[in-house]
């Protein structure tokens, strides 16, 4: 087959900050001469091409342009500078269910979202029953879309759109939605249109999710292509640029003038080493530091993830916490009380040049903590503070 | 294989009246959800209006000019409202949609034309509900003038669709544009001969009353009630003449339209272009 389903070149996409843009015609006049909008570009200059059948994962940071590539691709954004080029029908996974009118029933909102999507009306008579079918929504179809659960309404979104027959399938990390069975049927129906020979571009912060999935794998960070190519590579590139990396020192300033040389979880009520705990319990992250005489000072950086490397909250020392001249250090993060988050976490350590951003070392202990209890979603505050010890001190 | 896909491209983003018709289904089946009489509410507005403005203005209770008032006025009413509703419905049609406008690639086009759709649908059902009660009621209207009415709603649809590609796109970039039309079309309702004989207009103005007809819903009302109402100057109660309807033919009509129409046609020209120039940065702006 052959040749390229998506082209990119040299796309760029600025947006004006909205807190002083022109909303209505006064405050156009009023600020037709001050010319105060602020510009931020959240693509710069982006190059990419997806063969046909390919699959290729987009990762990055966040913030980093991913979701709006991927809305630039779809055509829903108009990039400011280079052009697009997509070839065949897009199906663009970005939000479920957009466009469902919670007065219509399920059955009347397929027709019209896949008339919107671009189905022909005896395409999707064609394909009703197994879009209900794979929604599981069989008993409900003829009940108003508004009384219908929020996984209910994720569900008979996704079978929508996977329904539309794409040729190019942009998926932005919905993915990640819905319960876990749910979740590996998307899985499943993704792995479907790869074998059908699709061309995909997917978003996602399942990073193992890439290597297993992609061919290809692309890292954005700040708007710009950091990285093109083999998934595994790509995966390692970005872990060392966010301090997640298993290695030590993988591919940054690994000149061993100062060393992560590990880390461990103990009760500083008890003192040994320790894996499981509960929610609201004492615990303290022992931090081992090892560096050259010439060595400068350095903060630590200390993030609990979750699973697929989530990132659940971070901890950053003062400043200097290592102080110049190296030896081995011991920086404890105590943290008085564990935040209601239930589940095995990893703790990903970075050193950084005090005052400076350039990371010294970074690296990645997996499955350190393991804690039981009632869990809560979203972000949190956790209380937090660090000590430097010698390492004879340590209880 | 390239060929199929791209066809398969262009109905993502063409406009298809099957597309059309559903999101106008859609409207129409969200507006009469859970209303036991549904669509006969819209089907009751304009006998309501006949049977009020028939009692008030038959000498019971006030002495009107205009012989038939009730006829005169539905003949210039129906179809300002066609035109109101759907402009009115066009301007929040982007921006009530916006959920869907930053989620989805499809062509955006049809939602200002659904609106017109909408308005469309229910203009057509009025028209046919007025007919039924214009046979026994008001017979002069089934003659050879009745095929005015083709070339004016031609017109009126196409001034419609201009003014509704360009307020739908205006108002995505300036909010202001829901507001400033709402009172906007207040006034234009005044300066159009839907609730006041036209003849007493032409009569007053003289010289300048091409400029009262310059306003293309003048010409389209006018020549609606040309249609409809038929008579230019029907016998009043005191057995005298009373001159209603600017003319008794058709070329003055005709002409007018015929302004009208090239005005919307530039209409059309200039919403085309405004809205394929704002379109790009409606998930932007929403």
């Amino acid at each position: 087959m052959g040749g390229e389903a998506i082209t990119a070149r040299g796309v760029g996409k600025r947006f004006q900050l909205h807190h002083k843009r022109a909303t209505s015609l006064k405050e156009r006049l009023l600020l037709a001469r001050s010319s105060s909008s602020e510009d931020f570009w959240a693509l710069r200059n982006v190059d990419l091409t997806v063969g046909q059948a390919e699959t290729v994962g987009l990762i990055g940071p966040n913030g980093s342009g991913k979701s709006t590539l991927l809305k630039v691709l779809a055509g829903i954004l108009a990039p400011t500078t280079g052009e697009v080029e997509v070839r065949g029908r897009i199906a663009s996974l970005l939000e479920l269910g957009a466009g469902f009118s919670g007065e219509l029933t399920g059955r009347e909102n397929v027709y019209l979202n896949a008339s919107i999507l671009g189905l022909t009306r005896r395409e999707i008579d064609r394909q009703f029953d197994s879009i209900v079918d794979f929604a599981e929504l069989e008993p409900f179809i003829d009940n108003q879309v508004k009384h219908y659960s929020s996984g209910m309404y994720v569900r008979l979104g996704f079978a929508v759109a996977a329904h539309v027959d794409p040729d190019v399938l942009l998926v932005d990390e919905v993915l990640a939605v819905g319960d876990e069975a749910f979740a590996a049927k998307c899985l499943a129906k993704v792995a479907e249109f790869q074998a059908q020979g699709r061309t995909i571009l997917f978003v996602t912060h399942g990073l193992d999710q890439v290597s297993q999935v992609c061919d290809r794998a692309v890292v954005l960070n700040q708007g710009r292509l950091l990285f093109d190519g083999e998934p595994a590579e790509a995966v390692s590139k970005l872990r060392a640029f966010l301090g997640t990396s298993e290695d030590p020192a993988a591919g940054l300033g690994g000149d061993g003038l100062l060393q992560i040389v590990d880390a461990h979880v103990i009760d500083p009520a008890g003192g040994g080493v320790q894996l499981d705990f509960h929610v609201g319990d004492k615990l303290a992250i022992d931090v081992l530091v090892k560096g050259r005489p010439e060595a400068p000072a350095a903060d630590l950086r200390l993030v609990v993830t979750g699973p697929a490397d989530y990132p659940m909250f971070l901890m950053e020392s003062p400043r200097g916490v290592v102080p110049a001249g190296g030896a081995s250090r011991v920086v404890r993060f105590l943290i008085p009380a564990f935040p209601s988050l239930q589940g095995l976490f990893s703790l990903s350590v970075a050193l950084i040049r005090s005052g400076g951003k350039d990371v010294l070392d970074a690296r990645r202990f997996g499955e350190r903590i393991r804690v039981y209890g009632p869990a809560t979603h979203g972000l949190r505050l956790v209380d937090f503070e660090t000590e430097l010890l010698e390492p004879e001190d340590r209880r | 294989m390239a060929s199929a896909a791209d066809a398969r491209a262009l109905a993502q983003t063409r406009v298809r009246w099957e597309l059309l018709a559903n999101l106008v289904r859609k409207d129409l089946k969200v507006k009469y959800k859970n209303s036991a009489l549904g669509f006969a509410w819209s089907l009751a507005n304009p006998l309501l209006y006949l049977a009020v403005f028939s009692i008030v203005f038959s000498g019971f209770l006030l002495r009107g000019g205009v012989p038939s008032f009730a006829v005169y006025l539905m003949s210039g009413l129906l179809v300002w409202n066609f035109f109101a509703t759907a402009t009115m419905g066009a301007t929040g049609a982007v921006t009530g949609s916006a959920n869907l406008v930053k989620k989805v690639r499809f062509p955006r086009i049809v939602l200002p034309l659904a609106s017109v759709g909408f308005a469309g649908v229910h203009f057509v059902l009025q028209l046919a509900v007025l007919f039924v009660v214009l046979v026994p009621l008001h017979p002069a209207a089934f003659g050879a003038q009745l095929w005015l009415a083709l070339p004016t709603l031609a017109v009126a649809v196409a001034f419609t669709i201009g003014m509704s590609l360009l307020a739908s796109s205006l108002n995505v970039r300036f909010r202001d544009v829901e507001h400033l039309l709402e009172v906007a079309l207040l006034a234009w309702f005044w300066l159009t001969p839907i609730v006041y004989p036209i003849a007493l207009v032409k009569e007053r103005l003289g010289e300048l009353f091409w400029v009262y007809m310059a306003n293309p819903m003048a010409a389209v009302v006018a020549a609606m009630q040309r249609a409809i109402y038929a008579d230019a100057a029907p016998i009043g109660k005191d057995g005298v003449p009373v001159p209603v309807l600017a003319d008794g033919g058709y070329a003055f009509y005709l002409r007018w339209l015929g302004v009208a129409g090239a005005v919307s046609l530039v209409l059309i020209g200039v919403g085309l272009f405004t809205f394929r120039r704002l379109e790009a940065d409606f998930a932007e702006e929403l």
